[in-house]
């Protein structure tokens, strides 16, 4: 940072007016994000659980009592099968098409335009469109049904855990229909990771690519030993924000599916919101939601740390 | 074979991969505007891959008149917080990227950590909060909301675009003896334009698309399009067709401004994955 000797001097106004610049939106977050973060993990910790706030200690009792439902043990197994199969899917998609259309082809912009459009597209409609192409009784079975497929998919409507493996009250595996629901976030998603792919691609230099070309190596063999290796930092990114948009999945669950039944596609998210707002039970919702946050916070202190020292040291 | 029928091979494969994928993305485009244009009479389940025989606008209409209101709402949330987001996010991006001083690291860190957070860990407060300031189901509280929850994406674009103007522009200015805000209103701001149009085409789509905050805290008829079609969607006795022309509806906002500015959409999408 040698240019930042230009602005460090002793006090000077012009360093007072960023301080300034800044404290209308910090106290803002520090109200509205830390402060509220404190108030939800407070009400985590007391008896609220009717619609009568009662504020009296309960120590660790909601966190206990949501471990040991049926339904919040199914949401951690769902939200870990969703999330791995949604950041592998994306990965692959995303990379599949970054080199696609990294081709030096003709009407590229159209290419990615169309690859990154649902990006642009609310979960609720996503979720809403995609609940009627994978209804069981139309859309994609239609043409399943053509092509004289004989045992239809029931798609979100499938109860079927693979493989089913009892654990605590639940049974531990791939719930089918939590697939259904893969298919419409890789839909949405991808395009994400094709940009910051892409994007990862085009700062490869070329010359490196042409120096393994003269030494013989071939299409792929360069792609292998130089390319992938060199996405590495594109890939952690990605998996990072895929990561943290996978946990906090709500809306997409909302319109498509719901809990599902037997809670096969629920997710902590949507159990806290019915818990809390439908069920009156505030303490154990916001049990809930602190858990969440800690599975979020443990992908994303890391990451932010990492990156902000990067671009300093840069 | 030789190698340029080789090359020219592979070639033809590279496009018919792609043409297939786009086909395949578009699938949900096709049903979505096929089944918005038939009439209750034509949309079946064993029919909805056909095209309808005859292009009715009538469940356009009947979805509009239930949406109609809330689109309304949709505007009036995401417009103003759109505008007041991306001017919050570029006095905090100049602040951050150009006059840093100690510290200003850890703040620009504790700021970007709430763009993170799952909402659902500070929406107990929040609807508390909101009820006691009377802004619970109000537009004028989704628009506070959305400014504040705003803050740390509006600030990450605006910082990562100022980073990128020479500090050499600055120093003229400050052998003028322009200080601070001299600065920020004579050399970085004429300079902000597309720095504006990347943190307002983002905003306004995280805002329109939004469905977490405005179903919290918006009953009828208060509720943005997303809770709308929601609904409409819940609801047994809405044939199909409507619904469909309900998701077209509320997709149209958000797909108009992609298709026009589409490259500073995919700007905004790269700011998203932060950068130091």
């Amino acid at each position: 940072m040698n240019h930042e000797g230009v602005h460090r001097r002793k006090f000077s106004w012009d360093t007072f007016s960023s301080v300034a610049t800044l404290i209308p939106s910090l106290i803002l977050l520090g109200v509205f994000v830390y402060g509220f973060i404190a108030w939800t993990v407070y009400v985590s910790l007391t008896k609220w659980n009717s619609f009568i706030p009662d504020f009296s200690f309960a120590g660790l009792m909601n966190y206990m009592a949501i471990f040991n439902t049926y339904r919040f043990q199914s949401d951690l197994r769902n939200i870990v099968v969703f999330t791995v199969l949604f950041i592998v899917l994306c990965l692959v998609v995303g990379l599949a098409l970054a080199i696609l259309v990294d081709q030096k082809i003709k009407a590229e912009g159209f290419f990615r335009s169309i690859f990154i459009f649902p990006m642009a597209i609310s979960f609720v409609v996503t979720g809403v469109v995609w609940s009627w192409i994978l209804n069981p009784n139309t859309g994609v079975n239609l043409i399943l049904k053509a092509f004289g497929w004989k045992s239809l998919p029931s798609w979100f409507l499938s109860t079927t855990i693979t493989p089913s493996i009892p654990i605590g009250q639940i049974q531990l595996g791939i719930p089918i229909a939590l697939l259904a629901v893969l298919i419409a976030a890789v839909w949405q998603m991808s395009g994400f990771a094709m940009a910051v792919y892409l994007a990862g691609l085009r700062a490869i230099a070329d010359d490196i690519k042409e120096a393994a070309r003269i030494d013989g190596a071939g299409a792929w063999r360069i792609f292998f030993s130089i390319i992938l290796p060199q996405l590495k930092a594109t890939t952690t990114t990605i998996i990072i924000i895929l990561t943290a948009a996978s946990l906090k999945i709500f809306g997409l669950i909302y319109a498509m599916t719901g809990p599902g039944q037997a809670f096969v596609t629920d997710m902590p998210s949507l159990n806290m919101f019915q818990t809390t707002f439908q069920g009156d039970a505030f303490a154990q919702g916001a049990a809930i939601a602190v858990v969440l946050l800690l599975l979020i916070a443990v992908f994303i202190i890391p990451y932010l740390i990492s990156t902000l020292r990067q671009g300093e040291n840069s | 074979m030789s190698t340029l029928a080789w090359k020219r091979s592979t070639r033809l494969l590279i496009y018919l991969v792609l043409i297939i994928l786009v086909i395949l993305y578009l699938v949900p485009v096709y049903v979505v505007v096929v089944t918005s244009l038939k009439n209750n009479a034509e949309v079946s389940l064993t029919q909805m891959w056909n095209l309808p025989s005859v292009f009715s606008f009538s469940s356009i209409k009947a979805a509009w008149a239930q949406l109609g209101p809330n689109f309304g709402n949709s505007f009036e949330l995401a417009i103003p917080a759109t505008i007041l987001s991306a001017l919050l996010g570029s006095l905090n991006g100049y602040a951050l990227s150009k006059w840093k001083f100690k510290g200003s690291n850890v703040l620009f860190f504790l700021i970007l950590f709430g763009m993170f957070i799952p909402y659902q860990s500070v929406l107990i407060p929040l609807l508390r909060v909101m009820d006691t300031i009377g802004l619970y189901n109000t537009i004028a509280g989704l628009i506070l909301v959305h400014v504040v929850y705003g803050i740390p994406i509006a600030t990450l674009i605006f910082r990562n675009f100022y980073v990128a103007i020479p500090t050499e522009l600055m120093e003229a200015g400050k052998i003028d003896g322009t200080g601070y805000w001299g600065i920020f209103r004579h050399i970085i701001l004429p300079l902000s334009i597309p720095g504006f149009v990347v943190a307002g085409i983002w905003q306004f789509t995280q805002i329109w698309n939004n469905f977490l905050f405005a179903v919290s805290l918006t009953n009828p008829p208060n509720q943005p399009v997303t809770v709308a079609l929601v609904n409409i969607a819940g609801s047994q006795t809405i044939q199909w067709n409507v619904q469909m022309a309900s998701a077209l509806l509320v997709s149209i906002p958000t797909l108009i401004v992609y298709i026009l500015l589409g490259k500073y959409f995919v700007r905004g999408l790269l700011a998203g994955s932060v950068k130091g």
